[in-house]
């Protein structure tokens, strides 16, 4: 049979597919079920966002942030209103500060859900942990309604402090779901920790070494489960992340089962800091008068967060005027992305999805 | 429990019939009552599958549901009974595409074939005391015989839906059955040795007469069938044929409408035989100790049947799927083996019990020795092969400081090459 010829066998996994998270296209080459190689398009989702922001003014433009990364706006509000503070020089109050806190870490809670959800469920438990997470998800989306009546794309933040203040029920709401939520998070770890066919699916699939992943300029799990101990959080504190107690989960073999634990670990450590900055709550007011069309003085900005998926950056020029020159993000899912096809060149079609789906991506703000 | 009861007595379901036939070649109508017996043995397979169909969609929805702490269907009649008729209304009045480059003939004929192994293989299926269609005596055979039409159906539909996802999973399916149907056959050998019978009535029977079930005796084929059976039928976590994350439905991807939904019982169908298989096999059939004289036989056949099928359902809800390489490596390094050693074992056992002429008891030193020997095999197996320890997962590092390196992963043999991408 060794004159038996063959020829590559080109499948589309996506824009339409179950596990693309989205509209992501990975067009694969195969030989049997082996990928030899791979090219990602993106860009089915483009919104021009960044165009259109520099139409608006810089109120205006924080809903802009909500539907990039629609899985945690609260992250994307924050690094946006950053920037413009920054640009603008505009201080936020202690309960603003705090409140902020709260939420942003209440956002990686319900991401990191999402997140560890859909891993499993690419590896094949049929929805079961993704639903127990989503169970959990929905109390953090409760919360965020009873503070600002939205569920998913938020716009709560707003340049200066937040739009409202916390109801008299949130404090108590909160704790509860703090309390109870390190127990869920016990249950979800006992079923898949040391499932030996995730282990299986997940161990050794999807490596990316130290060094790839510095170059490549992974941030956030991603690089974390690669070895290195980097988290924007403590490296570079803003808001007022240097008063609150936490560490960083560092994953030793850079696969998807690290990344996979770290996005676990990370949750109980959100979890603390959530519960730290509810203590710390000052009254006081949630934010300071700044008029909804602020004209920064001319100049330039860069501020960063860890958002859950990794180093969210707003870079914002001014001109002087009433909009932003200039609006950029920084959009972790799609530098986290960039390596896939390393990755997943090599592996099989089963192997691919689940180190796709351990990326963690959000086509909004990967195609933005 | 009296076969020749009188027609209204419902403890066995076949007493009605018995008596219409009895009553007929009483008439001298012999060849009357032969086809009347057909009849109404195809009847009753058919309405028992459908039946179970539209129960199973419900049955599996909800306790699926159950294990996702989600409510499952609950609005359509009583607690969603109605939800599969619905379900089934709604998917005929979907139209049913055909690919146009696809070939036409075979696309029809796939789920129409689908049905034949599961409609055959009920019909050896003993449901209760005396309530079989064809007790044949070469049952088991029968029934392998006919489950291996399954692949064939399934390369069909994935060939002709001219799509490359349904090729990927068509062949996946033929990889899967060729590697687990020889455990599920070694497994079933080892319960033919020791019963000396073929015939699943006379397998029950050897399990009535000894006041045993198999699975005390034969623990290890027990577990292989229990793992090939499942990856024979497709059921996570052997779902590779179909795995949704990968490749969307498999060889049914095409399929839509009533085609879909045929695909789509028949796998539930499967499972809920495969269950019934199980209690004839393992767990006596009808036969329950003493619960048999006051429960119909059928019933607890039934219970039986849905407690195996139940099994199947909860480790959907539950386990993540394997990769093909490693199912069939599985497969063929561990049950295989496992399998032919039990078979020797059994052998050996059996032809002892004749030789020494040995009354029935003989079978309880029996059952202690090869559930130890079950658990050495099982534990030496593993040793042999340093299956242990490989994949106990590291635990994290949980730092304060940050910008620095803590562990540089080592290099993997598969997957990424920082040169960019010539595959390992």
């Amino acid at each position: 049979m060794t004159n038996f010829s063959t020829e590559p066998y080109v499948v589309n996994i996506g824009p339409q597919h179950p596990s693309t998270h989205g509209v992501f296209r990975m067009k694969v080459t195969l030989d049997g079920e082996r990928i030899t190689d791979a090219e990602m398009v993106v860009g089915y989702l483009h919104r021009s966002m960044e165009k259109l922001a520099e139409e608006r003014t810089y109120t205006q433009n924080i809903p802009f942030t909500d539907r990039a990364d629609y899985l945690s706006s609260m992250s994307n509000n924050l690094a946006y209103c950053l920037t413009a503070e920054k640009l603008a020089g505009i201080a936020v109050p202690e309960r603003g500060e705090h409140i902020r806190v709260i939420m942003a870490e209440l956002q990686r809670l319900a991401n990191h859900c999402m997140a560890v959800g859909t891993f499993i469920n690419d590896a094949g438990a049929w929805q079961t942990p993704l639903m127990w997470l989503f169970a959990e998800r929905e109390k953090i989306l409760d919360l965020f309604e009873m503070t600002c009546g939205a569920r998913l794309t938020l716009n709560y933040m707003r340049i200066g402090g937040v739009s409202f203040d916390l109801p008299d029920e949130f404090v108590p709401a909160c704790r509860r779901f703090i309390d109870q939520f390190p127990g869920r998070l016990d249950e979800v770890e006992q079923m898949l920790l040391e499932n030996e066919i995730l282990l299986a699916r997940s161990k050794g699939i999807g490596v990316i070494p130290t060094v790839a992943a510095i170059n490549a300029s992974l941030t956030g799990p991603m690089l974390r489960a690669s070895g290195v101990a980097w988290d924007i959080r403590k490296a570079d504190p803003y808001s007022i992340y240097d008063r609150f107690a936490f560490r960083v989960p560092v994953g030793e073999n850079g696969d998807s089962y690290d990344r996979f634990l770290v996005r676990l670990a990370e949750m109980r450590e959100s979890v603390k800091i959530v519960d730290q900055a509810l203590r710390a709550l000052p009254g006081g007011p949630h934010k300071v008068d700044v008029p909804l069309s602020i004209r920064p003085p001319v100049g330039e900005a860069y501020a960063r967060v860890e958002a859950p998926k990794g180093e969210l950056g707003f870079y914002l020029v001014s001109d002087g005027g009433t909009s932003p020159w200039r609006f950029h993000m920084r959009p972790p899912s799609l530098i986290n992305l960039s390596l896939l096809r390393e990755m997943v060149i090599g592996l099989t079609i089963a192997d691919a999805i689940v180190s796709f789906g351990s990326v963690d991506i959000v086509i909004g703000e990967l195609d933005r | 429990m009296n076969v020749l009861a009188n027609w209204w007595d419902l403890r066995s379901l076949a007493n009605p019939v018995n008596g219409l036939l009895g009553w007929l070649r009483d008439k001298g109508w012999d060849e009357i009552a032969y086809i009347v017996s057909g009849s109404i043995g195809a009847a009753a397979i058919g309405l028992f599958l459908g039946v179970a169909m539209l129960a199973l969609i419900w049955v599996e929805r909800r306790v699926i549901a159950r294990i996702q702490i989600r409510r499952g269907p609950n609005r359509v009649g009583p607690q969603g009974l109605l939800q599969p008729v619905a379900d089934a209304i709604k998917l005929m009045q979907k139209e049913s595409l055909t690919p146009r480059l696809g070939d036409k003939w075979v696309f029809w004929l796939a789920p129409l074939l689908l049905f034949i192994p599961t409609v055959l293989t009920l019909g050896v299926v003993p449901f209760g005391d005396g309530m079989t269609v064809a007790d044949l005596n070469v049952g088991v055979l029968f029934i392998i015989a006919v489950g291996s039409v399954m692949p064939l159906v399934v390369f069909m539909a994935g060939w002709s839906s001219n799509n490359k996802y349904s090729l990927l999973g068509a062949m996946r399916t033929i990889a899967m059955v060729l590697s687990y149907e020889l455990p599920a056959v070694i497994s079933l050998l080892s319960v033919v040795v020791l019963t000396g019978s073929m015939q699943l009535g006379e397998i029950i029977n050897f399990q009535k007469d000894h006041n045993t079930w198999n699975v005390f005796l034969l623990p290890l084929p027990f577990a292989i069938y229990l793992i090939a059976s499942l990856a024979e039928i497709g059921r996570s976590p052997y779902d590779i044929a179909e795995a949704e994350s990968e490749i969307v439905a498999g060889y049914h991807t095409e399929y839509s409408g009533m085609k879909f939904g045929l695909f789509y019982a028949v796998e539930l169908a499967n499972a809920l035989i495969i269950g019934g298989l199980f209690a004839v096999f393992f767990f006596g059939g009808w036969w329950t100790y003493y619960l048999d004289v006051i429960i119909p036989s059928w019933v607890l056949f039934f219970v039986k049947m849905l407690l195996g099928y139940w099994l199947f359902v909860w480790a959907r809800g539950t386990v993540p799927r394997l990769r093909i390489d490693q199912s069939l490596k599985f497969s063929w390094q561990f049950l295989v083996p496992m399998g032919l050693l039990n078979v020797v074992l059994v052998a050996f056992e059996v032809a002892l019990w004749y030789q020494l002429d040995a009354p029935g008891i003989i079978l309880a030193p029996f059952a202690v020795i090869n559930w130890l020997l079950t658990a050495g095999l099982i534990v030496g197996y593993v040793r042999l092969l340093k299956l242990e320890h490989t994949q106990t997962p590291r635990r994290l590092t949980l730092t304060e400081d940050v910008g620095i390196v803590t562990h540089v992963p080592a290099p993997s043999a598969a997957g990424y090459s920082a040169a960019g991408g010539s595959p390992a």
